[in-house]
């Protein structure tokens, strides 16, 4: 039994290899894709994201300028945030909270006016606005 | 293009040719069939030998029953069973045949991968 | 001698997915096996037709729950063949990081629920746990434990920094150091050779016959890789495939146990060997013609059909996964062995049965 002298002291002396989980908790990854949000000020409605989504759980209404996102169907691959012309799509480094209710993720800005007066914002990502239209 | 290079057979020589490549070493790897238009399927029958590949291929009418390569191949049986669950192709001679229920339920009477409605079970 | 049928499956506490097997039993002799597939059949091939040829990388990901990033090089790789886009050196340096980071962690999935199956159960533990470095490590870099989501077609999606490669080959060290330490008990010790050594032979020739692939044909003594094959950096790293000549259920957990190993080895060197420079190429059209592609998943060879007709939906993509051509053999292993063995043979061809069916 001598052999196994070395494995019950590790066992004994060594660290836990599991964590005390709610006393406990492990610091989020920097590049983790967790819960998706997006700046609503800054969006644009152009549609790139919801066009892009391999789960098609985007929906975007132009004229109410409402953004919705079904975190049911979301698979969190983050290929909406690379799409947005103008970086107002994120991913927070945590996952969503716990909820008893389904939620949407629903979220209202102000539609950019058409024509003339969103000229300004169209100048911020020129480049974007094509690509969307594609 | 790319485009694979195959070997065309048609249902009369598909046996025969997968027996001269199993006898010459080849082994199977799988089969594939492709919805070519409404009138038309396609199966291709890909083989390996030292990382070398070679396919057949096999172009025949809808509503036609080809000749089963599983008692020359026992490998070919989930294969063949798959297909007929996802296209309704029928082979003749299939010694474990699940009747198109591998995958399906019983009631199931559609088959799912066929593009064009006029695909037939029989 | 009354022939009994038992059904195995598809809820069985050594089996983490459903497949039933049907088994004719004389006495505790097993004589016949028959399976029954179809509990997770999803259908995802067909979903080509509503999704274009991008947004199938994430689709096809989800095909298995392990090896979900090398589902997606072969996908992208075969799309890139078809377009003709050269990727750039870094990029398949990369995906070799990550897919051998996948088979790592796959193969101590499956040892662990090996040890599990023949009631070895505190090795499950201690491999699990290992593990756990290795899901770390793909979720510090990646975003995500399993689905990692890092394969576009010309390129990858996220790059590795000097620290985080560091900090890779330091986990890596004691991977390989921890899973050493478990040698003896999976290769030497008694009471597990016991369970394994002589159960569910698989020959030579069946093996070859019946279209075994990886570790199953591998444990057969056939020495077949796709990794021979060099696709993305694998010509510019030094390897060998790892073979066992029994073709028993100690041969086939052999080839896995040395193939973790190796794999930690093939991360250092792409590590090592990894050049500077861009990480996708930018590109422009559609997939147009057909071809086969194949790489080496875990549980074996992996075979991409794919059919593209000029626009931004493909035609076909054919599926080939490893389990589906492990099946048959499996049927041949079977007969003749005790009821009791069952469990641990049908775990030994690793299946998976997500993959599967698709």
């Amino acid at each position: 039994m001598a052999f196994m002298t070395g494995n019950v002291l590790r066992n004994l002396m060594g660290k836990y290899s599991t964590r005390l989980y709610p006393i406990e908790i492990r610091p989020a990854f920097e590049a983790y894709r967790g819960e998706l949000y997006n700046e609503i000020e800054k969006c644009i409605f152009c549609q790139s994201c919801a066009r892009k989504c391999p789960s098609q759980c985007i929906s975007i209404d132009k004229e109410a300028g409402l953004w919705t996102c079904d975190p049911f169907a979301c698979v969190y691959c983050g290929i909406c945030v690379e799409a947005c012309p103008v970086n107002c799509l994120h991913m927070k480094s945590t996952h969503r909270h716990v909820a008893t209710e389904r939620e949407m993720i629903e979220q209202k800005g102000t539609p950019p006016k058409p024509k003339k007066k969103a000229a300004d914002g169209e100048a911020a990502a020129p480049a974007a606005e094509k690509k969307a239209k594609k | 293009m790319k485009t694979l290079d195959t070997i065309t057979v048609t249902p009369e020589t598909v046996v025969g040719e997968v027996a001269k490549l199993v006898t010459s070493g080849w082994r199977m790897i799988t089969m594939s069939c492709v919805d070519l238009s409404p009138e038309q399927f396609e199966v291709l029958y890909h083989f390996d030998k030292e990382l070398a590949e070679t396919h057949l291929r096999l172009t025949f009418p809808k509503g036609m029953a080809i000749p089963s390569v599983t008692p020359t191949l026992f490998m070919a049986v989930l294969v063949e069973n798959e297909i007929k669950d996802h296209f309704g192709v029928c082979f003749d001679g299939l010694p474990l045949d699940f009747d198109g229920k591998l995958y399906l339920e019983e009631e199931v009477k559609a088959t799912p991968f066929c593009k064009y409605s006029t695909g037939t079970k029989q | 001698m009354a022939r009994t049928i038992i059904p195995f499956g598809p809820q069985h506490p050594v089996l983490p997915e459903p497949i039933h097997l049907k088994l004719v039993v004389e006495d505790e002799i097993v004589k016949e096996a028959l399976p029954q597939l179809g509990y997770v059949h999803r259908g995802l091939e067909k979903l080509t037709e509503i999704r274009d040829f991008n947004q199938m990388i994430q689709i096809v990901e989800r095909v298995c729950g392990i090896c979900s990033k090398i589902h997606a090089m072969c996908f992208c790789q075969g799309v890139e063949e078809m377009m003709g886009i050269e990727v750039p050196e870094r990029a398949k340096f990369l995906r070799v990081i990550w897919s051998e980071l996948h088979r790592i962690h796959s193969h101590l999935l499956w040892l662990g629920l090996y040890a599990d199956a023949f009631g070895f159960e505190s090795v499950f533990m201690q491999f699990w746990r290992i593990r756990e470095k290795i899901m770390d490590i793909n979720e510090a870099t990646a975003g995500n434990r399993v689905i990692v989501s890092v394969n576009v077609v010309g390129g990858t999606r996220a790059d590795l920094s000097p620290e985080q490669c560091n900090w890779i080959l330091q986990e890596l060290d004691w991977v390989e150091k921890e899973t050493k330490r478990l040698q003896a008990v999976m290769l030497d010790d008694y009471t597990v050779k016991k369970r394994t050594v002589g159960v569910g032979v698989l020959t030579r020739e069946q093996a070859y016959a019946l279209g075994a692939a990886g570790p199953t044909l591998r444990g057969s003594g056939v020495a077949q890789d796709m990794r021979q094959f060099k696709y993305a950096a694998f010509d510019k790293i030094d390897f060998a495939p790892v073979t066992a000549p029994d073709g028993d259920c100690y041969s086939r957990g052999k080839v896995r146990f040395l193939e973790t190993l190796q794999s930690v080895d093939l991360v250092r060197q792409a590590i090592s060997r990894m050049p500077q420079g861009e990480i996708a190429t930018k590109f422009k059209g559609n997939p147009e013609g057909e071809l086969v592609t194949r790489v080496e998943q875990p549980r074996g060879e992996l075979l991409y059909y794919l059919k593209g007709n000029g626009t931004k939906f493909l035609e076909r993509v054919r599926i080939r996964t490893p389990t589906f051509a492990n099946i048959p053999p499996l049927l041949a292993m079977l007969p003749g062995c005790e009821l009791a063995d069952v469990p641990v043979i049908a775990l030994s061809i690793d299946p998976c049965i997500s993959c599967t069916e698709r």
